[in-house]
């Protein structure tokens, strides 16, 4: 069965090693490619160059690479969870709870008054703050899960949350000033850059054990396929691999929402693309099919936000709908099916 | 047939099955007398919300019995864990698949899942296993076909050749023969009873065709109100048992030949 395969992973892998160069090539400052590859084995030898590649760009598209293939994992985690095509990895509300902490941080900050209002506003504050708001989200999540047997009123709880939230957000940009709102909105938008490699290595590390507990996963996710009592009647304990999946999901998708922003529509679309085209529904292949292609899409998204040739930076949040949703609509018209 | 203790592998005492939640009991059928051998085919009748399927629930243990005891190779059901229970007894459920995107192969494969490593690598013993499940159930040229792309009698024997692949001595089925036009009702209960012959398996079902199953089952347990007999055919129909089983102003039936008639 693999076999089939192999090919679509070394295409994939190939693409993804090209879409990574291109996406370090391009930029507000052009730099030759022959200087981008001796970068990676070196220096070169001018050194503004050299700082832009590796204090800027380098930490980019690793980021980009982080955020497609985790939000595309777990998406595709809670799709087979809840097995409903339409759950994502924001479905237990976690960038509901994010934002709520970004919210209380900048909205909330007029509140605080002076010199302390600074200091909070702060970009590590930001990430704390989103990591809180998944954080607490998370926790209650587990507790319900815990305690609830039903999967669908765990989705229908993480709506709540996210209700919640935007009730909050609400009430404190009704306070806000217009500073405070446009900042608001703008980490609203997402964003890949501006992260260092300290940051970036605090989000691997999270981001890695999110995905070391994916693919512990993968054969509880191909039996759960076949429906809760099914799986109980082959000795799935359903409780503990339900919080193993919802534990992975919401570090994967809290850190990249605390690092990246709420970024939208890769983790719904990503698992779809992954199934239409490879055509199979065992985790076994799907999971790396969706690392490889979330990660590929996230670059291509990013190389298309830097707008080539140009000064200017578009939210990647618009890009990877825009880019992507018209992806998804081609596909399901020609399939004439979902894949599910 | 030998009545000797070793050749029991199911065995029911004084059980009590229903809902039960914090408070309150719901008992839907009491007193369960039953022991199953090894090797036999049993029906399992009644009318509608007798408990039919509460009975197929409780056995798997996805609803607790209320009272009494399962035993599965004299051993207490509840002292045998999941995974365990998973390598004694596997099921063929009515509810539908909730992916049927799966090709019939990996739905089978899925009935390997106990025996798997963590990431359910399929060894050589399990593709033999696989194999032999498909052939049993005649269905090798369905390999590659896609869930979806089944009929209703097709699925039924992949969900049976799944249930094979878990490579239990027990396999309970919960109205396999629903939704099945009157040859493939005939050819799947037909298919169970030789997989009995054939593998020396205990299969119980349960199922509304009646007629069929007295023609072809080795035991069969009729669920009444009051009562739950567990019996050969034969000497359940010599005993009255079948004409008791439903009201009599429309049904009626016939020692005869076995089956039943509507009322003129």
């Amino acid at each position: 069965m693999k076999t089939n395969h192999t090919y679509s992973f070394i295409s994939l892998l190939v693409i993804l090693l090209f879409c990574f160069v291109v996406n370090i090539s391009l930029g507000s400052v052009s730099i030759p490619l022959s200087s981008i590859f001796q970068s990676f084995f070196g220096t070169v030898e001018n050194e503004t160059w050299q700082i832009i590649i590796s204090e800027y760009r380098l930490p980019k598209a690793f980021t980009a690479v982080m955020v497609g293939s985790g939000l595309g994992i777990s998406g595709l985690l809670m799709q087979t969870l809840f097995r409903n095509p339409l759950a994502g990895p924001f479905v237990l509300g976690i960038s509901s709870g994010a934002s709520l902490g970004v919210a209380i941080v900048i909205l909330g900050a007029g509140l605080f008054g002076g010199a302390f209002a600074t200091i909070l506003i702060s970009k590590w504050s930001i990430v704390i703050a989103a990591s809180l708001g998944s954080f607490l989200v998370l926790l209650a999540v587990l507790v319900v899960s815990s305690k609830v047997r039903d999967t669908m009123a765990i989705l229908i709880i993480g709506l709540m949350f996210g209700s919640i939230t935007a009730a909050v957000v609400s009430v404190l940009s009704y306070f806000s000033s217009a500073e405070q709102l446009q900042q608001y909105i703008f980490w609203g938008f997402g964003s890949l850059s501006n992260l260092s490699w300290e940051e970036l290595l605090i989000f691997f590390g999270i981001y890695a054990i999110g995905i070391t507990l994916s693919i512990a996963s993968v054969k509880k996710l191909n039996v759960m396929q076949l429906g809760d009592n099914y799986a109980k009647s082959l000795g799935l304990s359903l409780n503990s691999s339900r919080f193993v999946i919802i534990l992975a999901t919401s570090l994967i998708a809290g850190t990249v929402t605390a690092f990246a922003g709420p970024i939208a529509f890769i983790g719904l679309a990503i698992p779809h693309l992954t199934r239409q085209i490879f055509k199979t529904s065992n985790h076994k292949i799907l999971l790396p099919a969706v690392f490889l292609f979330g990660a590929i899409v996230m670059l291509i998204c990013d190389s298309i936000a830097q707008v080539p040739a140009s000064d200017y930076t578009l939210p990647i949040n618009a890009i990877t709908a825009l880019v992507g949703a018209p992806v998804v609509i081609w596909l399901l018209i020609k399939q004439r099916k979902i894949m599910f | 047939m030998a009545n000797n203790k070793n050749n029991t592998i199911l065995k029911a005492h004084q059980l009590s099955i229903g809902y039960k939640t914090k408070k309150i009991e719901t008992i839907i059928a009491s007193n369960i007398n039953f022991e199953l051998k090894k090797g036999q085919l049993i029906g399992l009748v009644g009318a509608n919300g007798i408990g039919k399927s509460t009975l197929l629930r409780t056995l798997i243990k996805v609803q607790p019995s209320l009272f009494g005891s399962i035993q599965i190779n004299n051993k207490d059901l509840d002292a045998t864990s999941t995974i365990d229970l998973a390598k004694q007894l596997s099921i063929v459920l009515t509810e539908p698949l909730l992916s049927k995107n799966l090709s019939v192969f990996e739905l089978i494969a899925l009935g390997r899942h106990p025996y798997t490593n963590w990431i359910g690598s399929l060894s050589e013993n399990d593709l033999t296993i696989i194999n032999n499940a498909l052939e049993l159930v005649n269905i090798l040229e369905l390999k590659e076909k896609r869930c979806y792309e089944l009929s209703d009698g097709q699925l039924q024997k992949v969900m049976i050749a799944r249930a094979l692949a878990q490579d239990t001595a027990i396999i309970a089925l919960d109205e396999p023969t629903s939704h099945l036009d009157m040859y493939h009702k005939a050819y799947i209960l037909k298919l169970l009873q030789k997989l009995t012959k054939e593998t020396g398996k205990t299969i119980l079902f349960s199922s509304h065709e009646i007629d069929l199953a007295i023609q072809l089952c080795d035991t069969m347990i009729v669920m009444q109100k009051n009562e739950v007999i567990c019996d050969q055919p034969c000497n359940l129909i010599s005993d009255g048992v079948f004409e008791t089983l439903f009201p009599k102003d429309l049904i009626s039936f016939d020692n005869k030949t076995g089956s039943f008639r509507v009322s003129k």
